[in-house]
């Protein structure tokens, strides 16, 4: 964007900012401005999500020899086209609305994401994925990383965390996020009521006021108390929200109604968590089965994540919203005695938005079981890493949230071709 | 008897070594210097387990259950039981080790319940082998049986434990597919941590457990039919495993190959090498140091190597580990005074043995703690819940102010009648000292107490009418339990 004198006159402090940091996108500071939001929603898949079952090289005849029980039958699957290794891929069965909004253009797929010598721990896995820091995985959330850099003062919502307990990659040095796992529940009750609630309210706001100097842990408690006092009133109203659809009575179709919620009620919050587990399929892992256990799995990310889509469509809000998908490791290829599978490496990453050029991103593993078979690692069991899931981080913090994604990152992750936003 | 131990020390070690303490407990403790009152803690089996017998009386903390109180096949009435017990129970730091097991080796209910129905998820559980048509001894009981026990003996029944091979999937690990499982979470989160074994460990591990699976016996007319541990020879793996770490004391590291009839001693050789190895109490004493001593400052080295050299000395006890923790002069520095993060468990059942339980149920804390992260038999994951600062999430914190309002709401009239008994109700200053000396919190930061002493001046003169003694006791009480400094244990 080239700026004009007239423009930056126009425009003030947004106007330059926006030249400064990046060119095409809005900084905060610009939609602070008025200009239209950007909400990124954070979607973890805790457990380590088979992606070999959500993505399904259907063509590939080691994928059934090394599944007897648990692999896609090739006629099964929801076939979504070839990827430039031209391998032959399909979304699992129960994956019909991440099919349509593919088809719309609208979801991109990274395959292979993952990192060198990927940790089969799933703590370590969780954190190694939330601070994108492989060698020290004990620090701040990238995302936490990329809040702290927003220009002070930061609105005390300026994340939504739909859990009860802050997951790390929203662990901030300095900006707090809240928790608030329902909406509704989201108050100060009292034993008294009239006057007397009243009193004890303004005493608890003043209470919570104070800064205890030299107690940090003290002070971090009453944080958190002053935090979630001063947003009760604007959470209150998304709890008000009616959606333009019925979202699924799942925890994660609640958890995205109100992340719907509260970006139609605009209470200025830009970044969210959500997150849906049971990934951790060491038996019956079942996906054939409308009553199996990853059957069941994908139906609660499809039937909330469609939910939400439409919804956002609806709401003309689809445009300001980029939802980006991981999970600590993919699993084993072969299945265990328990049709299941174990612990593994690289996995799927998925982005959908409203924005998102969508399609299927870098290439599919070869499953055949050579040692030397370069897709593979850890003697051709597991999935060896393409795309390093921080260039996809680092795609989102540059073309999304308009940050330096270098600094969020602590490196330079950008990757040719990953252009799905 | 000497009486050597302050108020102020007796209640640190209660609120550590149990969940607070009742007015009885600190005029017992109260008589005992610091060493009587950690023997009697520690020496519990002298005391009588008789707590559970008191459940439905009058005077005790209520239950409210849907038809007959089954704790041993309803887990809502499993989760009363347990709090009942951390209230009432006279051997609180039995009490206390069970919840370290039950985090440490943290299994979740919905996995079992998912498996095998309801019902047969709150057995494994938390039946008592008395109250079970098949005896079984679930989980939690297996805990509490072995709370000060041997930490090899421990593992070995938790490798044998019913909902364990559930939760692990132990029960469909054989030959042919050997389950990782087990053996990786056994390293990683139950013993040596991560760090110390490799992936090629975890195969082996694997191995090693192939045929540890379930069977089940007793039939199913009396209701005794139930899961239970076997050793499955068939599907045992019979070769030979080696590790990175040795097994043997001459340190070989190699389990040898056995006849499958033999081979569930791979197993116990395999336990055997995790119990004695340095690097298993290393990871105990840093987990034992933040739940008893201090989350505010990293365990001290010099404390870590004593308790591992109690730990080794004493064959695995931890009855001489607890001993050693709780006379440890690190403990009993007042900076470790309520310097840790209460757990909602503990806030909850310190805030019922402080505020009152008279005319409170059990069950009304159960959604309050789900808000405030803790439901007892559903840990997130296998590491246990997020301990520290990660409980206080602004969603938590709600939750736990709003415990406070529920709380003193229904104890009202209990606390406006006791501030009057004690004659204290004649000021709003007077009430003030009574109430902050009732419900003791850490120290409170400056200005908070004439906040505390302006909302009692807030909406009134004082009349110490039963009306306003009601609102006021409760709208403070509620503000002190409610507050950042009561958060802390």
């Amino acid at each position: 964007m080239k700026v004009t004198r007239r423009q930056f006159v126009k425009g003030g402090v947004a106007a330059f900012t926006v030249t400064f940091a990046a060119p095409e996108f809005l900084s905060d500071l610009a939609r602070a401005q008025g200009a239209r939001t950007r909400n990124l929603v954070v979607l973890y898949l805790s457990g380590g999500n088979d992606a070999l079952s959500t993505l399904i090289p259907y063509n590939d005849p080691n994928y059934y020899s090394r599944r007897p029980t648990i692999a896609v039958p090739a006629g099964q699957v929801l076939q979504i086209g070839t990827d430039s290794s031209n391998v032959a891929l399909g979304l699992h069965p129960r994956l019909t609305g991440l099919k349509q909004i593919f088809d719309q253009g609208k979801l991109a797929l990274v395959q292979r994401t993952g990192y060198e010598n990927q940790t089969r721990s799933h703590f370590l896995g969780t954190d190694i994925w939330s601070t994108a820091n492989p060698n020290d995985s004990s620090g701040l959330g990238w995302v936490g990383r990329y809040l702290d850099s927003l220009p002070s003062p930061v609105d005390p919502l300026i994340g939504w965390n739909t859990t009860g307990a802050l997951p790390h990659v929203l662990v901030a040095g300095h900006t707090s996020v809240p928790s608030i796992p329902s909406a509704a529940g989201y108050s100060f009750s009292s034993p008294n009521a009239g006057a007397e609630a009243t009193a004890e309210r303004s005493s608890a706001i003043r209470i919570s006021s104070h800064v205890p100097v030299d107690r940090p842990e003290l002070a971090f408690v009453y944080g958190t108390a002053r935090e979630a006092l001063a947003t009760l009133d604007r959470v209150a109203t998304v709890a008000a929200y009616t959606p333009s659809l019925t979202y699924p009575n799942t925890g994660f179709g609640q958890a995205l109604r109100a992340v719907a919620g509260a970006m139609a009620k605009s209470i200025g919050t830009k970044v969210y968590y959500v997150t849906t587990g049971g990934f951790d399929t060491h038996s019956a892992q079942n996906p054939n089965a409308t009553n199996g256990s990853y059957y069941t799995l994908m139906a609660t990310l499809n039937d909330g994540l469609l939910a939400f889509y439409n919804d956002l469509k609806n709401q003309g809000l689809l445009e300001d919203t980029l939802l980006v998908s991981f999970s600590e490791f993919g699993r084993r290829i072969s299945e265990n005695g328990s049709q299941g599978t174990d612990h593994g490496a690289a996995s799927v990453m998925m982005v959908m938005g409203g924005r998102v050029s969508g399609g299927l991103y870098g290439t599919a593993p070869n499953l055949n079981t050579d040692p030397k078979n370069p897709t593979l690692e850890n003697n051709a069991g597991d999935v060896h890493y393409e795309t390093d899931f921080r260039s996809v981080y680092a795609q989102i913090a540059e073309n999304w949230l308009g940050t330096n994604a270098a600094s969020v990152l602590g490196g330079n992750f950008k990757k040719a071709g990953l252009t799905f936003i | 008897m000497a009486r050597g131990a302050s108020t102020r020390q007796i209640e640190h070690l209660l609120r550590r070594a149990g969940f607070g303490a009742r007015p009885d407990e600190l005029d017992y403790y109260g008589q005992l210097s610091t060493a009587q009152a950690v023997d009697e803690l520690v020496n519990y089996q002298s005391i009588a387990d008789d707590v559970d017998t008191f459940i439905g009386k009058a005077g005790y903390l209520g239950t409210t259950s849907n038809g007959a109180f089954s704790p041993q096949s309803n887990i809502t009435d499993s989760r009363q039981r347990w709090l009942f017990r951390m209230v009432h129970t006279d051997r609180p730091l039995q009490e206390k080790m069970t919840l370290f097991w039950h985090n440490h080796f943290a299994t979740a209910y919905s996995k079992i319940a998912g498996t095998y129905g309801a019902t047969e998820g709150a057995r494994y559980l938390a039946a008592k082998p008395s109250e079970d048509p098949g005896q079984v001894r679930g989980q939690i009981e297996m805990f509490r049986a072995n709370a000060l026990g041997n930490f090899r003996d421990i593992l070995i029944a938790v490798a044998k434990d019913t909902a364990m091979l559930v939760w692990l999937d132990g029960r469909t690990n054989t030959k042919a597919k050997p389950q990782e499982n087990f053996a990786r979470e056994i390293m990683e989160l139950f013993t040596m941590g991560v760090g110390n074994y490799t992936e090629p460990d975890v195969y082996a591990g694997a191995r090693v457990f192939s045929g540890w699976n379930l069977q089940q016996p007793g039939n199913a007319a009396d209701g005794s039919r139930h899961y239970e541990f076997i050793y499955n020879a068939a599907q045992h793996d019979t070769a030979a495993k080696t590790f990175s770490f040795p097994i043997y004391a001459d340190g070989n590291k190699t389990i040898p190959a056995r006849a499958a009839a033999d081979g569930m001693q791979d197993g116990v050789d395999f336990i055997n090498a995790l119990a004695a190895n340095p690097n298993t109490p290393r990871y105990l004493a840093g987990k034992l140091w933040r739940f008893f001593v201090s989350e505010f400052r990293d365990p001290d080295p010099a404390w870590v190597e004593r308790i591992v050299s109690v730990y080794l000395q004493n064959r695995y006890e931890m009855r001489g580990v607890l001993r050693e923790v709780l006379l440890s002069p690190q403990f009993w520095d007042p900076s470790s005074f309520w310097a840790r993060y209460a757990w909602p468990v503990e806030y909850v059942v310190r805030a019922l043995k402080d505020v009152g339980w008279s005319g409170f149920s059990a069950s009304t804390a159960l959604t309050p703690l789900a808000n405030m992260g803790q439901t007892l038999f559903e840990p997130p994951d296998v590491a246990g819940w997020d301990l520290g600062k990660n409980w206080f999430s602004t969603g938590a914190m709600l939750a736990r102010m709003n415990f406070a309002s529920t709380l003193t709401s229904n104890q009202k009239f209990n606390l406006a009648t006791a501030v009057k008994n004690a004659g204290a109700h004649k000021t709003a200053d007077s009430l003030l000292s009574y109430f902050l000396d009732q419900v003791a919190t850490s120290p409170l930061d400056g200005g908070v107490s004439s906040e505390l002493a302006n909302y009692l001046r807030a909406t009134g003169a004082w009349t110490a009418t039963d009306a306003q003694l009601q609102a006021k006791s409760s709208g403070l009480v509620h503000l002190i339990v409610g507050s950042p400094e009561y958060q802390f244990v």
